[in-house]
């Protein structure tokens, strides 16, 4: 059988034999395929005229093209070490521009520095203070990765930084939203860039049980939110910050966005007064839509030992794409301080006055958020 | 009428050493060294006693030397001298009762002073940056040191209770560290490779071994009543501290360096105690206001000097004027 098959055989081609066409065999190409190619009676040969003279004039004498009738000049490539080539000057050069483009004018003494703080880290040689904040590296790395964020993503507009105090003890409380506490992070950069002063912001137990977070939350300045640790940052002199929504803020739906949810107990409050430092209400317009919760996964968020696990139209679904925060556009908004120094330490331990200077503080966030929500063309711009 | 000191646990190297200071003060008349083995090394004038605290035998020797302060400093942090944890709850339990039931009998004591330490704190993620003595732990410590401490603690307050005109004294100290001391965390710091859990940066504390001396021989010849952290200045960081040793470490998680660390117990190349994880994921601070403001101490060492002094007895040179003001401490060595 096989045998009778291959003496019938008929060579059928495949393929075009390197002519132009679709390979039906043919002589003459498809219409189609000779417009493509080109046809055959442009290969004469026009003669080109001798290359330009006039850029010979600033180079260097190099020998002229002669062959003139080839019509292209063969190209090239001579083999040669990638370092033979280039003087030992133009690498210096080089570098000496790469730095001065890094490190601007002073480039010598900014590398030095830079040279020495690489040193004075690897060999632990700086200092953190008792809360486990370390200011350097909070500094150099936290804010600097965090501003480009701050400024051209969320493009973050800051207003009333006069109510933050220059120097002493001050507890700015916040509006909490976004589904992941950015807008902490945001505010800590908002405010050391316009005041210069550290925001020491106060986490959740759970921050301090997870690892990576923990240890990055006390490098940056945060410590646990109880009473003993807010009165001891205050009475310190810090800038302290407070979100006393907590998760409940954070992890509210999107169709609530921007209601205020309980104020904790008020632990807050009790520490300024026992302190007596002001209290610093800061509204935060724009976290809200940086993360839309539409859903959550209460059970399985439950069996894990999380607040919540949230869904936004882009989350699950767009994979690692879906943690893209969208671009809203930020207003902080800090208004007046509400002084507690008028009343007495001990005044803490009334349960009323607390209330009353807990619902104060949160009438005047939402209010102000509602103002600044009003004030807002869109959510983008 | 001079002082007749008691010191428990002579055995010891700081017990030992703190009796050969208290023997040399011009206050104190005669120092009286107890335990249950003799101590190995010079103790000079003290005399040594060899008696067990855990029975009543410490009562006659508390009647019959006439001994008006009782230093106990005999609550051991691990197994590993002991024998056992039995035998080491025993001595820290059983001990610390037996003391405290003599010195309840007897008329002439009139003032105690206990060395217990800032591991009753223990260490978890609810705890404050910064523990004051009003504090306890947030969580009860269900076993090993820091529950014979917190135990030792709450007898010793008992005892206050009981005996109002005794003058108790009860100094938390943070771990002590210094090139003689041999404890879970110095001879942590002593192996080659540091393991340390992944993700966690833990504060930690220290107090030199002369600042311990020198609080105790304060608080013996002070006598002011009360409980006190007592503790270096700053901070410093677990992994600060493994840079500045020069060391290398190996981050995994948290259950393996605790399998880790009880393997190396039990082939005692080091004293790795349980209650160690959790200080070496959460770490502690303790405040030593109180120290300075009522108990009137104020200790040479700071937590990096005192740090960096043990480091140079593991051979790493000494870098300089960046450790911090009280480089005089450095210095000493």
């Amino acid at each position: 059988m096989s045998d009778a098959g291959s003496s019938d055989a008929q060579i059928i081609p495949i393929g075009t034999n390197g002519r132009p066409g679709r390979g039906t065999g043919r002589e003459r190409p498809s219409a189609a395929a000779r417009s493509l190619a080109g046809g055959p009676k442009k290969r004469t040969p026009k003669p080109k005229a001798p290359a330009p003279e006039q850029r010979t004039q600033e180079q260097e004498p190099a020998p002229t093209p002669a062959a003139v009738p080839v019509t292209r000049a063969p190209i090239t490539t001579e083999e040669r070490h990638p370092l033979a080539g280039v003087p030992v000057g133009d690498w210096l050069a080089a570098f000496q521009d790469a730095a001065l483009e890094v490190f601007g004018d002073q480039w010598e003494r900014r590398l030095a520095e830079m040279m020495a703080f690489m040193r004075r880290r690897l060999a632990g040689e700086y200092v953190v203070d008792e809360y486990g904040f370390d200011a350097e590296i909070t500094e150099r790395f936290l804010m600097a990765a965090l501003r480009p964020i701050a400024q051209k993503w969320f493009r973050v507009e800051v207003r009333g930084v006069e109510n933050i105090p220059a120097t002493g003890g001050a507890l700015v409380v916040s509006n909490h939203s976004g589904t992941v506490p950015v807008d902490g992070l945001m505010t800590m950069v908002a405010i050391y860039d316009e005041t210069g002063r550290f925001l020491r912001p106060l986490g959740a137990d759970l921050v301090f049980e997870m690892p990576f977070i923990s240890s990055m939350a006390r490098r940056s300045g945060a410590t646990l939110a109880c009473g003993e640790d807010a009165e001891r940052m205050l009475s310190g002199g810090e800038l302290v910050g407070v979100w006393p929504e907590g998760f409940k803020g954070i992890g509210k739906p999107f169709s609530e966005r921007y209601k205020l949810q309980r104020f904790g107990r008020g632990g807050f409050v009790s520490a300024a007064l026992r302190t007596g430092v002001p209290i610093v209400p800061l509204s935060v317009v724009g976290a809200e839509e940086i993360y839309p919760m539409v859903g959550n996964l209460p059970s399985l968020a439950r069996l894990l030992g999380i607040p919540y696990i949230p869904i936004t139209p882009f989350f699950p679904l767009l994979g690692p794409l879906g943690l893209v925060p969208l671009p809203s556009k930020w207003l902080l908004e800090f208004g007046e301080p509400i002084r507690t120094d008028s009343y007495d330490a001990s005044e803490a331990e009334d349960p009323m006055l607390v209330f009353n200077v807990t619902d104060q503080v949160r009438e005047t966030i939402q209010q102000t958020l509602f103002a600044l929500l009003r004030e807002r063309e869109n959510v983008f711009r | 009428m001079g002082r007749v000191v008691l010191v428990t646990g002579i055995s010891r190297h700081v017990g030992r050493r703190f009796a050969r200071a208290a023997a040399s003060d011009p206050s104190i008349d005669r120092v009286i060294g107890v335990d249950v083995v003799p101590p190995r090394g010079d103790i000079g004038d003290v005399s040594f006693v060899r008696a067990d605290i855990r029975s009543p035998v410490i009562a006659k020797v508390l009647a019959k030397e006439d001994v008006d302060t009782v230093v106990h400093m005999s609550v051991i942090a691990t197994p590993g001298s002991a024998g056992g944890r039995n035998t080491m709850k025993e001595l820290n339990v059983m001990g610390t009762m037996q003391l405290l039931a003599a010195c309840q009998k007897s008329p002439i004591v009139k003032h105690l002073v206990v060395k217990s330490t800032t591991t009753m704190y223990g260490a978890s993620s609810r705890d404050p940056a910064m523990f004051t003595e009003d504090m306890g732990p947030k969580r009860l410590p269900s076993s090993g040191y820091a529950k014979d401490v917190y135990e030792v603690e709450g007898y010793v307050r008992g005892f206050a209770r009981r005996r109002p005109d005794v003058t108790v004294t009860t100094l938390r100290a943070a771990n002590v560290i210094g090139p003689h001391v041999v404890s879970p965390l110095t001879s942590y710091f002593r192996l080659p490779v540091l393991p340390r859990v992944i993700g966690f940066d833990p504060r930690l504390q220290f107090l030199h071994e002369d600042d311990l001396l020198g609080v105790l021989k304060h608080a013996v010849v002070s006598g002011v009543p009360g409980t006190f952290n007592v503790a270096g200045d700053g901070i410093l960081m677990l992994s600060q501290a493994t840079r500045r040793l020069g060391k290398p470490s190996v981050a995994m998680p948290g259950f393996a360096v605790g399998r880790l660390g009880s393997v190396l117990r039990q082939a005692r190349v080091a004293d790795f105690s349980p209650e160690q994880l959790g200080f070496l994921t959460f770490g502690r601070g303790v405040d030593t206001t109180r120290m300075r403001e009522v108990l009137g101490f104020e200790p040479r060492f700071t937590t990096a000097s005192a740090f960096a002094d043990f480091g140079v007895s593991l051979g790493v040179p000494v870098r300089g004027p960046v450790l911090g003001p009280a480089s005089g401490g450095v210095a000493h060595v």
